[in-house]
């Protein structure tokens, strides 16, 4: 199997490619990790990975400014239907909208928009940085062997708001309830970070080398 | 909910793990990437890695340790030291660090924290903060390892940071490091009521009780320490179950 980490110039895609690996290695899944931009290496891979550190804005234009990566990653997605896990700001770029220093169309692939968490008054800090439980929402493969409000790692200031309700399939609390897990189809995506997620989050990644559509 | 965070600290010169009274008095202790495998074992919440050679022949020492680390322990790792521009920033990021802390540079170089959370997002720059008592009530700023004065105060630096884009303030008192009397809780108070971004309370922890003032007392988010876990006098595990039982929320 081969798997795309999407290199578009967002920091640490070693991480990822690094907990993929030992995730492979664990479940001995034999399995080629490329970390590129090259619309020919994606196309011909099983599943991607779309990391994503920074602004939604830097982070999608970094996309579009690269020849043909936007189209590819749609045609991925959208015509071969093929798996895809989002994380982070990775996730985020699967909305319509974002709202990060100013309002920025994204994939679209899902009815979402990207908005500030609400800092109760200033109660709460932002960046949402640490480990909070996650609340399983429903059985999906992605959390297979993951108990319920296990302790994963965030670090963001916006969050992904969706009306697709079914989409939801993990939520954590900072004030409010916010999603931290989505799944529609092929798509999957993590607001928190599996590869800084210690033994939960090999299992998280263990579980996505593992699908089959 | 939010757990607190428990954060180990390895002072690392030129790739190999020291800790300092005050800065002098070096002690070699091993092997980085070692004590880090121990620290994810034991579960950390994070790792801070601070580069204390900050000569440049011997950066490229820090960045392999940062990536032979971060290929290893798949927790977040914040790294300082001698971090001076944009590239030191790209580099330490590109190697695996998640998280970049900026001390003597983000007060000399005012654009350096805005630039640079502009270019790779808040959530990983930190600004640390060496502090230093200056009368009652007053702190000051001090860089180069706490050996230059500024005249410049905390509350307005802490303050000024955070608008220019700072995610997390990595907050020392120069007074406390090292003696193992405890955080000053004053300051830490102050500085974490202060900015609405999360503060890592660090210098000065000699026991298990410390940590818990720092969260309860000082209001940090994190508690950052050294040498009370790297001389294996408590384990990240004896310091979560401490806190735990004083009702203080971590991860175990």
């Amino acid at each position: 199997m081969s798997i795309t980490v999407i290199d578009y110039g967002s920091g640490n895609l070693k991480s990822a490619a690094k907990a993929l690996e030992t995730a492979a290695n664990n479940i001995n899944i034999n399995t080629k990790i490329v970390v590129t931009s090259d619309p020919k290496e994606i196309k011909q891979s099983d599943k991607i990975v779309l990391p994503g550190q920074g602004s939604f804005r830097d982070c999608y234009s970094s996309i579009k400014k690269i020849p043909g990566l936007n189209e590819t990653l749609n045609e991925f997605v959208l015509e071969k239907k093929k798996p895809i896990l989002g994380i982070c700001v990775g996730m985020q770029l699967f909305a319509k909208t974002g709202y990060e220093s100013q309002e920025t169309k994204g994939f679209g692939w899902i009815d979402a928009e990207v908005r500030k968490i609400n800092n109760m008054s200033k109660k709460l800090k932002l960046p949402h940085m640490g480990w909070n439980e996650i609340e399983l929402k429903k059985d999906c493969f992605l959390f297979s062997n993951i108990k319920n409000k296990s302790h994963v790692y965030f670090i963001h200031s916006y969050e992904f708001m969706t009306k697709e309700k079914d989409c939801v399939i993990a939520t954590t609390n900072y004030g409010n309830s916010i999603i931290v897990s989505i799944e529609k189809e092929n798509i999957v995506g993590t607001q928190f970070h599996p590869e800084k997620s210690q033994k939960n989050g090999l299992i998280i990644l263990e579980n996505f080398l593992k699908w089959k559509i | 909910m939010l757990k607190n965070r428990i954060i180990p600290c390895l002072d690392v010169k030129d790739g190999r793990v020291v800790k300092g009274i005050n800065f002098v008095d070096l002690v070699d202790a091993g092997d980085p990437v070692e004590q880090a495998k121990i620290y994810d074992e034991q579960g950390a919440d994070e790792l801070c890695f601070l580069d204390i050679t900050a000569s440049n022949e011997n950066r490229n020492i820090m960045l392999e340790t940062v990536k032979k680390t971060a290929e290893k322990c798949f927790m977040p790792l914040t790294v300082g030291g001698g971090v001076r521009t944009i590239e030191d920033i790209r580099n330490l990021l590109l190697a695996g660090a998640d998280k970049v802390s900026i001390n003597t540079a983000a007060v000399n170089n005012k654009n350096l924290v805005k630039e640079s959370s502009e270019k790779f997002g808040s959530q990983c720059i930190v600004v640390a903060v060496d502090a230093k008592k200056v009368k009652e009530n007053k702190w000051e700023i001090f860089t180069h390892g706490g050996r230059k004065s500024t005249g410049i105060d905390v509350m307005k630096f802490v303050e000024k940071m955070e608008s220019m884009g700072a995610g997390e303030i990595l907050l020392t008192s120069m007074d406390r490091d090292g003696t193992k009397k405890g955080y000053d809780l004053d300051l830490t108070k102050k500085v974490s009521s202060l900015v609405n971004i999360p503060v890592i309370a660090s210098g000065g922890v000699g026991n298990l009780e410390h940590l818990q003032q720092g969260i309860k007392i000082g209001k940090a988010n994190a508690v950052l320490a050294a040498s009370i876990f790297h001389f294996g006098e408590f384990s990240i595990k004896d310091a979560k179950k401490y806190l735990d039982s004083k009702g203080i929320a971590v991860r175990i």
